[in-house]
This record gives C-alpha cells, sequence and structure tokens, in this order.
C-alpha cells in the first residue's frame, strides 16, 4: 500500500518539532552543501527515493549498472590490489615491482617518468633533471625487457599509465611478452591511453587532436584481434578530478570524453560492440564519502543508458563502466602527513563500496615526495584490512537504498547529463576543449575551493585548524642522480649494438603509413622489435604530425 | 600613477600539474597585479626571454617534477646574466625541505610549498619586490 501521503505529513510535523530546538541549538552552518555544491538537506526519507527499483537500480550484474558490473562482486574475488609505481632505472623499478607483488599486490601499475610520457629520450636537452624523478624511464625496447624480467606476463595484469606515446609502450610490452614466450593473446592489462584529459588537466600531450585520436582507435583497432583482453584505454576522471574539478565534473567530463572516444572509433569504422567492452574507466576518490560512492553509480548509471540508448550498444559488456580508483593526491597534506593515512582510509572505503574494479591507495607522504617503501606498505595494508577486517566487501553494493546515497546518486546523474548536454551543445568534448570550456570550469572550481579554505570556510584538518608545529620531515625518497646519466649511457649502447638499417627501415616505413591511414601499431612494433627509441618513433610522428601547443589561459 | 607589479607565473620543466600556478596566478591577478601565465613546460631560456620582454617585476616557478635543483637555478643564471638579477624570483610545487636552502643560494628568494595559502604569497611579493 503507498503510504506517500502519510509520510509527507509525518514528516512535516517532524520538521515542525524542530523549531524549539533549533532556536535553542541552531545548526552549525545554514546551508549544507556537498563538495559538488548539491545542497543536502537535514534528513531523507523513502520521499526522497520514490523510484522503479528495477529500471533504476536493477540487479547487480544487470542493465543500468548501478549495483555493480559483477553479479557477485567481491564475494566471488575483491578488486585488484595495484599500487602505482616506478622511479629511477628499469632495474629499480623491476625490485620494488617484485616487493609489491612478495606483499600480496595483485597487479601491476606502471609510473613513467616524464620524458618517457612526452616521447623524449633520456639524452633529450628537455630531459635533463627529470630523468627516473617520478616514474621509470624506458628509451627502448632493452629497458622494457629489464622492467619486467622474473615477472611471467601472462600471470599479471599490468596498467600502464601512458598516453601520448601508449602505442609505442603497448608496443614494447607486447614485444617483450614475445621474448618471454607469452602469446599476445594471453596478455593482460590496461594502457591509460587517454589523450583528451591530457589537454585539460594533465599535460603529457605531444600532437594534436586529431592524429592523436587517429593513433588512438588504430590501437582499439588493432587490439581487438591482436590482444583481445587489453584495456585499451582508461578514460580517466583522476586527473581532472585533481585539477580542482567536482565529484560532478569528474564524471561529466569524463564520460564527455568517453563518448568522443566512441564517436572517433565509429567513425574510423568500427563496430561499438568490438571495441566497447575494453574501454576502461579510472575515477579519484576523495574524502566525502557518501558523494563518492554516489557518484561511482552514477557514472554506472550514466554510461549504461549512454552506451545503449545513443550509441545503440547490444554487448552486455558494452554497457558495463569498469573503473579503477586511486584516492586523492590532491586531499593529502604535507601538514602532519600520518593524518594522510586517516584521509586514504575513507576514500579507499568510498571506491570499495562504490565498487571499483582496482584500487590504488596513495602514500601518506605524497605531499611532500614520492613514497617509500614502508608508506606504500602501509597504504596496501589500508586496502587490505577494508578487504579482511572490515565486512565491507561481503554483500553487494551495501549503501543502495540508503535513502541519501539513492537520493545523491539520482542527483549526480541529473547534473552529469545536463554538463553532457552543454556539452553536445558546443560541438563535444574535443570542440569544448578546444573552447577552453571544461579547463575553465576546472579552474573556476579550483580556485574557489582554494578560497573557501583561505576563508576557513572548508576545514582541512591540520593545514587551517588544528595545527601544530612540525620539524621538516624525515626519511624522504630520493632518486639518485646518476639515474639520467645511467640512461644516456644505456641509449648509447643499445644504438651501437642494434642493426641500424633495420631501425631506418623500420621508421621509414612507420612515416610512410602515418602520412597516410593504415593502422600505425603493426609498424610501430616492427620499429620496437629493433630497438628504435621511443625518442625516434616519437619524433617520426612529431615530423608527421606536428605538436600541440596550449594555449595558457587561467 | 603607481605601476601595477607586473609578474610572470611560469612552469619549467615537463610535468603538467598546473593546478597550483593557475590558482595563483589568478589569487595575483585578484590582488591587483598583472599577471602573465607562460603555459606548460617552459625551458628556462624561454621563462627568462618571456621575463625580459613582459618587463616582469617578479618570475614564479611551479613544478612538481623534482627537477627544480636543476632548473631553478639555470632560471635566477640567465636573469643575472642578461642584466635582469633585481628580478624576484620565487618557487612552489612539491619542493623537499633540505632543498630549500640550496636554491636560495641560487637566487631563489622563497619556496612556498603546498598549502600555502596565496595571501602568504602575496604578502611575500609586495614587501620583497626588488624593483
Amino acid at each position: 500500500m503507498d503510504d506517500t501521503e502519510g509520510l509527507k505529513k509525518a514528516n512535516e510535523t517532524w520538521e515542525s518539532s524542530l523549531a524549539k530546538s533549533l532556536a535553542k541549538f541552531p545548526e552549525r552552518s545554514e546551508r549544507f552543501v556537498t563538495g559538488s555544491k548539491v545542497p543536502v538537506k537535514r534528513l531523507y526519507t523513502p520521499l526522497d527515493t520514490k523510484r522503479d527499483y528495477v529500471g533504476t537500480l536493477g540487479f547487480p550484474g544487470e542493465y543500468p549498472y548501478t549495483r555493480g558490473v559483477q553479479n557477485t562482486m567481491y564475494r566471488s574475488r575483491f578488486w585488484t590490489m595495484r599500487q602505482y609505481a616506478g622511479f629511477g632505472t628499469a632495474e629499480e623499478s623491476n625490485a620494488r615491482y617484485k616487493f609489491l607483488l612478495a606483499q600480496g599486490q595483485t597487479g601491476l601499475s606502471i609510473a613513467f617518468d616524464l620524458p618517457t610520457q612526452i616521447g623524449y629520450d633520456s639524452d633529450h636537452a628537455l630531459a635533463a633533471g627529470e630523468v627516473g624523478k617520478v616514474g621509470v624511464a624506458v628509451d627502448s625496447l632493452a629497458d622494457m625487457e629489464i622492467l619486467f624480467d622474473g615477472i611471467p606476463l601472462d600471470k599479471v595484469s599490468t596498467s600502464m599509465t601512458i598516453n601520448a606515446p601508449a602505442a609505442v609502450l603497448l608496443a614494447m610490452y607486447v614485444a617483450v611478452a614475445e621474448k618471454q614466450g607469452v602469446a599476445a593473446t594471453a596478455l593482460n592489462g590496461t594502457i591509460q591511453n587517454d589523450i583528451l584529459k591530457e589537454y585539460v588537466a594533465r599535460g603529457t600531450y605531444i600532437y594534436p587532436p586529431a592524429p592523436s585520436m587517429r593513433l588512438i582507435t588504430d590501437i582499439f583497432a588493432w587490439c581487438a584481434t591482436e590482444v583481445p583482453n587489453w584495456n585499451t584505454i582508461s578514460i580517466s576522471g583522476y586527473h581532472i578530478r585533481e585539477a580542482g574539478s567536482t565529484a560532478v565534473q569528474e564524471v561529466a567530463f569524463t564520460l564527455a570524453d568517453g563518448i568522443a572516444y566512441v564517436e572517433a572509433a565509429m567513425k574510423a569504422g568500427l563496430d561499438i560492440d568490438d571495441f566497447g567492452p575494453r574501454l576502461s574507466f579510472f575515477f579519484n576518490a576523495h574524502n566525502e564519502l557518501f558523494e563518492e560512492v554516489a557518484k561511482y553509480r552514477a557514472a554506472r548509471r550514466v554510461w549504461a543508458k549512454v552506451m545503449k540508448e545513443r550509441f545503440g550498444a547490444k554487448n552486455p559488456k558494452s554497457l558495463m563502466l569498469r573503473f579503477h580508483t586511486q584516492t586523492g593526491g590532491s586531499t593529502l597534506t604535507a601538514q602532519q602527513p600520518e593524518n594522510n593515512v586517516v584521509r586514504v582510509t575513507l576514500q579507499a572505503l568510498a571506491a570499495v563500496l562504490g565498487g571499483t574494479q582496482s584500487l590504488h591507495t596513495n602514500s601518506r607522504d605524497e605531499a611532500l615526495a614520492l613514497p617509500t617503501e614502508d608508506s606504500v606498505r602501509i597504504a596496501l595494508r589500508t586496502q587490505q584490512i577494508i578487504a579482511h577486517e572490515s565486512g565491507v566487501a561481503e554483500t553487494v553494493d551495501p549503501l543502495a537504498g540508503s535513502y541519501y546515497v539513492e537520493s545523491l546518486t539520482d542527483t549526480i546523474e541529473k547534473e552529469v547529463f545536463a554538463y553532457l548536454g552543454r556539452i553536445d551543445a558546443l560541438g563535444g568534448a574535443v570542440k569544448a576543449i578546444e573552447q577552453g570550456y571544461i579547463q575553465k570550469e576546472i579552474q573556476d572550481a579550483a580556485y574557489s575551493y582554494q578560497l573557501e579554505i583561505e576563508k576557513d570556510e572548508r576545514v582541512i584538518v591540520g593545514l587551517n585548524k588544528f595545527q601544530v608545529k612540525e620539524g621538516p620531515p624525515k626519511g624522504l625518497l630520493r632518486v639518485d642522480p646518476e639515474v639520467g646519466r645511467r640512461q644516456v649511457a644505456k641509449i648509447a649502447a643499445v644504438k651501437e649494438s642494434r642493426d641500424g638499417a633495420r631501425v631506418q627501415r623500420a621508421l621509414a616505413a612507420l612515416e610512410t603509413a602515418a602520412k597516410g591511414t593504415d593502422n600505425l601499431m603493426p609498424l610501430i612494433l616492427e620499429a620496437v622489435r629493433s630497438y628504435a627509441t621511443l625518442g625516434e618513433i616519437s619524433d617520426v610522428l612529431r615530423l608527421v604530425f606536428g605538436e600541440y601547443r596550449q594555449s595558457a589561459m587561467f | 600613477m603607481d605601476r601595477k607589479i607586473r609578474v610572470l607565473v611560469a612552469k619549467p620543466g615537463l610535468d603538467g600539474h598546473d593546478r597550483g600556478a593557475k590558482v595563483i596566478a589568478r589569487a595575483l591577478r585578484d590582488d591587483g597585479m598583472e599577471v602573465i601565465y607562460t603555459g606548460l613546460r617552459q625551458t628556462p631560456e624561454q621563462i627568462v626571454s618571456a621575463a625580459i620582454q613582459e618587463d616582469a617585476d617578479v618570475v614564479a616557478l611551479s613544478i612538481l617534477s623534482g627537477a627544480h635543483n636543476h632548473l631553478f637555478p639555470r632560471v635566477t643564471e640567465l636573469l643575472a646574466a642578461k642584466g635582469s638579477g633585481d628580478v624576484l624570483v620565487i618557487g612552489g610545487g612539491v619542493i623537499p625541505e633540505e632543498d630549500i636552502d640550496f636554491l636560495k643560494s641560487k637566487g631563489v628568494a622563497a619556496i612556498f610549498g603546498p598549502g600555502t595559502t596565496t595571501r602568504t604569497t602575496i604578502d611575500f611579493i609586495r614587501s620583497n619586490l626588488k624593483r
């Protein structure tokens, strides 16, 4: 029996009964809002969640996937615990990966240094001072062989944070597998390969949007037959959020980018149900537990609807938004860094309650430097404690049915669709980026967040409240400055020992193909096998494609 | 009439984290300064030539890649070599405490780490201008 009227009345009576106590004990604020400025009411009741259960929530593993993409979720298998790591040389990073696997980590996540991410060899002038600093330096297949030495590639799944040169690093991974005797069809992993967010938030672009989109669709097409279990893209909201966006904007701009990739691939003649199942996503996790959980749930529902209703995808796997989560680097404080362990716990919990497929937990010292081994271990233990001790993984989507969480999920969905409409009106994500719309939205949010902190409207514990006097932090990880010199020597040795004529042939063939329309992956793979360097391959493409120049607005 | 303080906000090195640079650029502008932002991946040579061309009183460098010990001193050296040693150079980003003395000895007037308020930076600029 529907008792909406009765409930409404009871609710009103309760609200009016508060007047006396509110007069005596006013609330902490006149207005409560989430980080995305969604108003938060005092109380949520069934009145806020009147719904068609099957249509809006459904069952786990079923459309619209609000409750999760797998039917039994963590009752079968926990999320993949995957710590992003890499620094210095391939040798040092290889040792860190083996350490992490020995600690119970279940997947690898490779951090490359900036020259590698921008397609420069370690001996390039712009690489000076940057080699091995924020990730591992990879110049040629020789480095990649060392990086995965003793790690059987058919037994691990590997995520590589690489975008503009993603095709080259994927080719290197496939070539290392060949040398290990592992077929490309047996490989599991992900390349980030999401160039659009590089233009707005992360900055490691090389080529302009059009040829970049072509490289991406070449990868989609090639992987569909050659590396069928590979996640060919990880469409990333993480960096959009780090750049200062709200949770709603994070989902909206990420899915707008996703729509642009789908459209580009369809335009290139690919079938949505061939590449759709290999699209994956990457989100942030911040401290506001309920908004974050609602964000993941809303993102799944919106993507399922977009893929089904807008693009006509039929394969259920094309409709499933599978995602990796990393806890929010920008939420960590340099002040009282131990408190970051608690922040990371809350954020990791949000990701798990939101149904993530894999998770990286940040280390307490990341506002200060790259994490030490001890800090990484605590971060990984945080996940293990959530998995094994908290009990939150024992049932699927445990916050479903919370009046508040469902209402927030609905609101975020509505606001995301509103943003998608605005971006469509501008001509899609690529146009919106070219016009600076997405950048401006993010910058405005970042600036207003900073002002809220400075006006004490937002409390960051240890930063603008509850401060203590602290000495400088001790025991931070430092990358050996010798790394640069060692990499330069390695490049020289590789160039000395390789078959120069084969390299030249491979690079010339790549140049010809880049000017035409053939799929570039087989040519990049041949260049990689010949030990052409990342810089040499990227330079050929720079020559043909040109380089992107950012318009510096603020 | 008072000339506005001219600030060049610059991103040396290869990292693309420009949230801080953009926030500080905006805060300085809101405080009445004339602000030019270079965009990403600027070499010390590009930064110094922009600073001279724009007649900047202040160069504010932002970096999170870890290459500060290499790049910041290049900026101060080049400024001095071009006769612009009186430009106030400040830095921000993820910069370990133990590097700060070295950077100061190379002519970087102050380093502002994570959590610094924009007010702190503004006040520093206003009271430490060298010209």
